[in-house]
């Protein structure tokens, strides 16, 4: 993986699960990579005392025992970023899963040591930049088409700034020289198509910006009510079964990003397995492709090593940076970012390190903190200052659902938008799970000018007003339960058919059906639009003296209810619908005269 | 020769300490002979220096510091695998309690096993029929899936797993599943339940159990679970069975992993269970699924009793957080005679789009279960109003709701024992209950499918409807 110096070894004096103690350590760095044993594991320096260094180790521990030596590489654990990523599934600390599988059969035995990019495969560069020209770091010096829907840009790496000496066209593998550089301080680079970068570090911008446009998701209660900024950050807490997966799954399908990092962090195998089949089959609605072709996996599901679940989440979000530095926006779902907390109470624990809240370190918060940090709207680095974003969604998955939990407090301090997945919802089968009441999100404001330049004018609006619905059903519904139904006035009787229209044939949506999965912005503008429609004109056929009981049984609601199921391209029918409830509503007017 | 070392320096619930140790490994078997000769096992679970601390499976009543012998036996905990396992009868350590021939393994294999390759795994997607309506209708069981039951204590879970392992089967293939049953801490009787059961029905010729009771020692049971599973992936993926694991009790086994964290004065997470519960659980249940090449398959049914029926409690709600649904059995239903008392509305199956449909079960699958759920909640609301305003309150749509949801209790919820029901008998009382909504209630069904089924349940639908509405628009 990282580059070798052997000679340097210590000896295990301590083995306790995923954390093993060494001596003779001296000359160790924080967060260097060791290799323990003969068997060769794969390990982070997690803490230096003395020569003592306390590793945490990727792999299951089981035989390894005291006086077995460990080998220092003198590098911190980097990932390998180059043309080859997109498509691959890597486990937490970047090894090839399917290589893996190809090389030792079904199960992940010790100690495999394999190269997270293909180095014989030949990619086409194309050079952009010519020998003479000078460049500064993250300028563009070539592109690789590495998917139909990805071209992978080469670009100088940071710390670079020169002239180039020579720039090569054709094919090459990543670890071939394509372009040498000559850095203003008269040093040499030869530069490949592959970097290395250490997870821990964040890659370098040029300035941070506010998100100002939606991350669009083909989800209704998300797009319209609660959307995330692209470059924001979001998180989705909720009880086991509540549906964050679904959510995660969803987002990774459909949100209009143009790379996708998808970390299952100690999550479920089978969960993996679906993405990797349905992935490839599904298609892009925007290109058609399918939508492999712009995704990596990192799978560190729960039953592979605790300590590798900790590194996935930080593997995966450099992946992302990388793509954003060359001008793409990157959406980045990791589930669970529980596990991954868990993890580190685990390492935590047996550090023998005080405490905070439930047994998790006290350094959790600032954890947290960090990783989504890392988000955000950026320039980038090179002279063009093109824009990158790169948007974090994290599930959080509390012990019995419960909202106080740390990790869950920890995250909302720093989130800007809060998806809230209710159990009493998804017991109820109305999906996705997430209350209109208790959710939030801060990026309305930011995006109101996007939604109404590149959506429609009163769209804003509309979202106002279906949400004051939803908050006097809230209430009017607590009414109901105390006194009963015959108490509510005949307009408040109007408001919660219209707030059930707008939560049954709106808000709930089903993901497994194939035209409900996914709905376009306008067609979800177009079937707000409807449902509003039918609430005003059906108030004023109530002042008009026609009874209530009569609007809430008119057929019309029925075709309200299914313009979820008309295909995209038929969204002129919805839009007719409002003529039909006008119809509808004079002949009611009609009758009642 | 393997060195004996008299150097017990400490006993403390199941732990000991060896001291001045060697070379000795993580996870490594440990053999302490006692004075008396007895032989136990154990396993290390953490080396520091020249100190092992060892959990001793049979517990530690009887060792002593000064005369009791200490052998590192350089391996992990392994289990011997044969076929002629199947018909078996083992502790909760793999070893033969029915007084049957020794077991001649064919190979012997780590209990832990190694981590399944996400990449290798194939997704589980064909169709168990159980026979039980509230399963197959609506908490669809695939092959390869993890479902467990959540319980309480006094609650029929055991029959409705013995059920399970009776009656499963996959759709128009003929094969019958092996089962594979672990049983923790669980009385005898309960565990006599089960083998009386295999035997009546024969099912024992194609089972593996192992048992481990209420009076055995509770760290033994640490490795049961582990035991069954080795045997499972034995049968399923090199012997291309499809094996049923079930596993019962769940919160005897997590009961056993918190005494010995105790035992370690390790920090709790919350409310005093380890911290590490999910991922332990993890190594456990992910164990089960489908393999990608492979033809056998397992399917994991692990039971467990909810300490004061709290779903929120660590052990139901970890189990929840890594299997693929579950199964809750309630009280109130079981008052009433509902048998199964599955409680249809927390109990959730997530694999079960990919097991139903057509070619699978039938077409319309998917829609009606959308439509009974979201019917019997209605109905499940409308009873909550009803007790506190009276049932005079309910608007005329609520009341049908309401009678509704206590007609699906009776009749398709509960069924008995010995109903085994084709899953288009299933399908066909969906509609049949259905039917007595007015068609515009029934959103949550495709036209296509409202034409084709329900006219074929809706008795004197043109008599009902008008003078349904009528009936609405007058009061007011
Ligand atoms: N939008 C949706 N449409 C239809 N069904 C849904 C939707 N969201 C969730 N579900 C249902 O809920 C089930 C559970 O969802 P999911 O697996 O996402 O839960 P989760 O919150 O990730 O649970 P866990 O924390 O245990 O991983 C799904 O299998 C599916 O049946
Ligand atoms: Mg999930």
């Amino acid at each position: 993986m990282n580059g070798e110096a052997r000679e340097r070894t210590g000896t295990i004096v301590k083995v306790a699960g995923p954390l093993v103690v060494a001596e003779g350590m001296s000359g160790a760095r924080m967060f260097d990579v060791v290799k323990v044993s003969d068997k060769r594991l794969i390990g982070e320096i997690i803490e230096l005392s003395g020569d003592l260094a306390s590793i945490q180790v990727y792999e299951e521990t089981g035989g390894i025992g005291t006086g077995e030596p460990v080998y220092q590489t003198g590098q911190p654990l980097s990932v390998e970023l180059g043309p080859g990523l997109i498509e691959s599934i890597y486990d937490g600390i970047q090894r090839p899963l399917d290589v893996i599988r190809e090389m030792v059969g079904e199960s992940i035995t010790r100690g495999i040591e394999v190269p997270a990019l293909n180095r014989e495969k030949k990619w086409a560069f194309e050079p952009k930049a010519a020998a003479g020209d000078s460049v500064v770091e993250g300028d563009l010096l070539g592109e690789v088409q590495e998917t139909t829907l990805v071209i992978h840009k080469i670009l100088v790496p940071p710390g670079i700034n020169g002239t180039i000496e020579r720039i090569e066209s054709g094919e090459f593998t990543v670890e071939e020289t394509v372009c040498v550089i000559k850095n203003d301080d008269g040093t040499t680079h030869d530069l490949s198509m592959m970097q290395r970068w250490p997870v821990r570090k964040s890659r370098p911008y040029k300035e941070k910006l506010a998100p100002h446009i939606a991350l669009t998701t083909g989800q209704r209660v998300l797009d319209t009510f609660f959307p995330v900024g692209k470059g924001g950050t979001a998180c989705v807490p909720g009880p086991f079964g509540s549906g964050k997966t679904v959510v995660q799954h969803q987002l990774a399908k459909w949100a209009d990003a143009e790379i996708i990092v998808y970390i299952g962090c100690g999550e479920r195998g089978n969960e993996m397995t679906d993405v990797l089949l349905e992935f490839p089959e599904l298609k892009d609605p925007r290109s058609g492709d399918p939508l492999m072709r712009r995704t990596v996996l990192i799978a560190n599901t729960s039953n592979m090593p605790v300590a590798a679940r900790e590194a996935s989440v930080y593997t995966g979000i450099t992946i992302a940076e990388y793509f954003r530095d060359m001008g793409y926006s990157v959406a980045v779902m990791a589930d669970s970012t529980s596990r991954w907390a868990e993890a580190m109470r685990e390492i935590s624990g047996r550090l023998e390190e005080m405490p905070g809240e439930e047994g998790y370190p006290a350094y959790l918060g600032a954890k947290v903190a960090e990783f989504y940090e890392r988000a955000g709207r950026v320039t980038c680095l090179g002279s063009d200052s093109r824009e990158g974003a790169m948007s974090v969604i994290g599930a959080v998955s509390p012990p019995g659902g419960d909202l106080s939990d740390p990790v869950v407090q920890a995250t909302l301090r720093v989130v800007k938008v809060f998806w809230s997945l209710e159990d009493k919802l998804a017991y109820k089968r109305h999906f996705p799970a997430i209350s209109w009441l208790t959710s939030y999100s801060l990026y309305l404001e930011n995006i109101e000018t996007y939604l109404r330049e590149e959506v429609a004018e009163d769209m804003p609006d509309l979202r106002s007003e279906a949400m004051r619905l939803l908050e006097e059903e809230a209430e009017l519904e607590e009414i109901v339960r105390l006194v009963g139904i015959d108490a509510l006035s005949p307009a408040d009787r109007l408001t919660l058919e219209a707030s059930r229209s707008i939560r049954e044939d709106f808000l709930h949506q089903n993901a497994f059906h194939e035209v409900d999965t996914y709905t376009s912005m306008e067609k979800q503008y177009k079937m707000l639009h409807v449902i509003l429609h039918f609430y005003h004109r059906a108030k004023d056929a109530l002042e008009k003296g026609v009874p209530i009981t009569t609007i809430e049984t008119l057929p019309i609601r029925e075709r309200i209810a299914r313009a979820k199921y008309m295909a995209e391209d038929a969204a002129d029918q919805i839009v007719a619908l409002e003529d039909e409830i006008d119809k509808a509503i004079k002949d009611v007017l009609a009758e009642a005269a | 020769m393997l060195k004996e070392y008299s150097t017990i320096t400490k006993i403390s619930g199941p732990l000991i300490l060896v001291e001045e140790v060697e070379g000795v490994k993580y996870e490594e078997i440990v053999e302490v002979k006692l004075p008396t000769g007895e032989i136990r096992r154990g396993r290390v679970l953490e080396v520091d220096r020249d100190k092992a601390l060892v959990q001793i499976f049979e517990g530690t009543t009887g060792i002593d510091v000064t005369k009791s012998k200490v052998k590192f036996l350089g391996k992990g905990i392994e289990l011997g695998l044969s076929m002629d396992m199947l018909g078996r009868v083992f502790d909760g350590l793999g070893r033969p309690i029915d007084k049957g021939p020794k077991i001649i393994p064919e190979r012997r294999a780590d209990i832990n096993g190694a981590p399944l390759n996400p990449y290798a795994r194939d997704y589980p997607n064909e169709f168990i029929q159980t026979g039980i309506s509230a399963i197959d209708g609506l908490n669809t069981l695939v092959r390869g899936q993890k479902l467990p039951i959540f319980s309480g204590s006094g609650l029929p879970h055991n029959r409705v797993a013995a059920q399970i392992a009776r009656q499963a089967t996959v759709l128009g293939k003929e094969e019958t599943f092996a089962v594979v049953f672990g049983a923790m801490g669980i009385t005898f009787e309960e565990a006599d339940f089960f083998i009386s059961d295999f035997r009546r029905t024969g099912a024992i010729e194609r089972a593996v159990l192992f048992i481990n009771l209420a009076d055995d020692p509770a760290v033994e049971r640490l490795a049961t679970p582990r035991m069954a599973f080795t045997a499972a992936e034995y049968l399923a993926f090199e012997k291309d069975t499809h094996v049923l694991v079930i596993l019962t009790d769940m919160t005897n086994y997590c009961e056993a992993l918190r005494q010995v964290s105790a035992a370690r004065k390790e920090i709790p997470g919350r409310r005093g269970d380890p911290g590490y519960l999910y991922t332990d659980l993890a190594t456990v249940y992910e164990r089960a699924g489908r393999v990608m090449g492979k033809k056998g398959s397992i399917t994991l049914i692990p039971i467990l009793t909810m300490p004061e029926d709290d779903k929120t409690h660590p052990i139901p709600d970890l189990t929840g957080y890594i299997t693929e649904g579950q199964v809750i059995l309630t009280r109130p239903l079981h008052r009433k005679k509902v048998s199964p008392p599955i409680d249809v509305l927390p109990s959730l199956s997530r694999l079960k789009d990919k097991g139903i449909g057509p070619e699978k079960t039938r077409e319309d699958h998917a829609d009606v279960f959308n439509q009974l759920f979201a019917a019997y909640a209605r109905g499940k609301e409308a009873q909550e109003l009803a007790v506190i305003l009276g049932e005079a309150a309910l608007s005329d749509t609520d009341k049908l709701y309401l009678k509704f949801s206590a007609v699906f209790e009776e009749r398709y919820v509960s069924q008995g024992e010995e109903e085994n029901r084709t899953i288009e008998q299933t399908l066909d009382l969906g509609w049949e209950l259905l039917s007595v909504f007015p068609r515009a209630e029934l959103k949550r069904i495709r036209e296509e499918y409202l034409d084709k089924y329900l006219t074929r349940f809706k008795k004197e639908e043109t008599a009902a409807e008008p003078e349904k509405e009528a009936e609405m628009v007058a009061p007011t």
